[in-house]
């Protein structure tokens, strides 16, 4: 109980390690989603809404990507910036650049994946009118993302808060260094296994926190939407 | 560019040869002809399950018969598209409002002259509705809000399927009164109905499809009091339900 009471004081004193640990998880996070989201979102939709032979294996292969246990994916982003891998002379291993990359991997099917469902679903309804209209190509798949901004919302939440919560990956390509690549979840392993429960558990409790965050705000998305007939 | 009946309409004559379409493994379209010559509205009637939608999907370019050919005036199908606008049965509107709606369709008119977008909107009475959700409007307006954005283009031809059924009777008449109006500026009009009074008020020319093929073809006039073929007189006379 003293540790949850020195956890409380940690983030209400905001802490300057916890804060630094937490903004970096943050900044870690944001900018693999928004990558993930920039690679992602287009992938989707183009699987989506583009006939061509082959289109099943791709959504098959983004799935199985989805689906692959992060500790793989950092294992994979290792190899590719190890000192002897194909990437190993840009040097970012144990950086938080491996970090973001390690995540773009992970996080990029997801959003690809659950993009694909959602444009699927709005072409099933669009294609005939938009065929119609003489919507295409570039133009389509802008109004398609467009329309669909309330779901695709959702969907890079769920990135995000698959980001945020992601150990195996980041732990491998950054390392968990003090300082340069401490993120939430690797510090809270560290601190545990160092018996340190008391960082630990405050990092848990503003995980907790972002998690409900995030969800509250999926929920206020889709209210909005489907109040407006736009979902 | 403004039509008129006067002028004449580059997708007139429209000449179908022998149209046939499997699904499954029925033929349902058996190789269907049908030549449409003269301007104004033709009126397809037909049990359900004719084929009727089937044959204005392939004349609007939505799916690829079997075989058979299509022209429109002298242009094939695919080359006719830009000249075209379809309303389906269920209008399909943008998750947008209103007049956003009408500007997706029409990006160019949106940026040179956004007032014809209001006047669109005043032609079938949403105005006052313009920066609404468009999906929130009821049935009618919806449907409305899809012919407005479907004449935005000027077409040569319009083809309508079902686009009254299950509409609110102002809705239905509006309607009309605006593809009758389309009509006389010279805009060939093709609309598949079940409604008899709606074939009366609107037909130039009835088309009656059964099974897949045209059973007759005649002026409105005729098919109404004299019709030549027994189905067609088992529809009118309400034995064929649909
Ligand atoms: N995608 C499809 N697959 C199988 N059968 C179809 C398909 N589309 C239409 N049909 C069949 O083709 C026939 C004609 O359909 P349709 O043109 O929609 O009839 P309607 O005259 O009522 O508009 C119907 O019997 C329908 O069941
Ligand atoms: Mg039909």
């Amino acid at each position: 109980m003293d540790a949850l009471a020195e956890a409380f004081r940690l983030i209400f004193s905001l802490d300057a390690d916890l804060f630094e640990i937490l903004l970096l998880s943050i900044r870690v996070s944001l900018v693999a989603l928004g990558i993930s989201a920039v690679i992602g979102l287009p992938l989707g939709t183009y699987l989506a809404i583009t006939k061509f032979p082959g289109r099943k294996f791709c959504t098959l292969l983004l799935n199985a990507l989805m689906g692959m246990p992060p500790v793989v994916v950092g294992l994979m982003v290792y190899l590719l910036l190890s000192r002897s891998g194909p990437l190993g002379w840009m040097g970012l291993l144990y950086t938080p650049s491996a970090m973001i990359i390690a995540q773009v991997v992970l996080i990029t099917p997801i959003i690809a994946a659950l993009s694909n469902q959602v444009i699927e679903n709005l072409y099933q309804e669009y294609s005939d009118t938009f065929y119609s209209m003489g919507v295409t190509g570039r133009r389509a798949i802008l109004a398609y993302l467009v329309d669909a901004r309330y779901a695709l919302t959702t969907c890079i939440l769920a990135g995000f808060g698959r980001a945020i919560a992601e150990v195996g990956a980041v732990i491998i390509v950054g390392g968990n260094i003090d300082h340069l690549t401490r993120v939430m979840t690797t510090a809270i392993a560290l601190e545990t296994s160092k018996g340190n429960l008391a960082l630990a558990l405050g990092l848990g409790a503003v995980l907790f926190v972002l998690s409900l965050l995030v969800n509250a705000l999926v929920i206020g998305v889709r209210e909005y939407a489907a109040k407006r007939q736009y979902a | 560019m403004l039509r008129s009946a006067s002028m004449p309409n580059s997708l007139l004559p429209i000449r179908i040869n022998d149209l046939r379409l499997v699904k499954g493994n029925r033929a349902v379209l058996g190789g269907l002809d049908l030549v449409i010559e003269e301007s104004g509205i033709t009126v397809i009637m037909g049990p359900n399950g004719a084929g009727k939608s089937l044959l204005l999907r392939c004349l609007h370019g939505l799916i690829t018969p079997d075989c058979g050919a299509i022209t429109l005036g002298s242009l094939a199908v695919a080359n006719s598209r830009d000249e075209q606008a379809m309303v389906f049965q269920h209008p399909v509107l943008l998750r947008r409002t209103v007049l956003q709606n009408l500007a997706f369709a029409a990006p160019e008119i949106a940026k040179s002259a956004p007032r014809h977008l209001v006047q669109a909107l005043e032609s079938v009475n949403l105005a006052d509705r313009a920066d609404q959700p468009a999906r929130m409007l009821s049935g009618g307006e919806q449907q409305r809000l899809a012919l407005a954005r479907a004449l935005l283009s000027k077409p040569a031809l319009l083809i309508l399927d079902e686009a009254t059924a299950s509409l609110d009777p102002a809705s239905v008449l509006l309607i009309e009164s605006l593809v009758k109006t389309q009509s006389a500026m010279g805009t060939k009009v093709i609309l598949v109905s079940h409604d008899q009074g709606q074939a009366r008020r609107l037909a130039d020319e009835i088309v009656f499809i059964s099974n897949g093929q045209v059973a007759e073809q005649s002026s409105a006039k005729q098919f109404f009091t004299t019709p030549q073929t027994p189905v067609a007189k088992a529809y009118l006379a309400g034995e064929i339900l649909f």
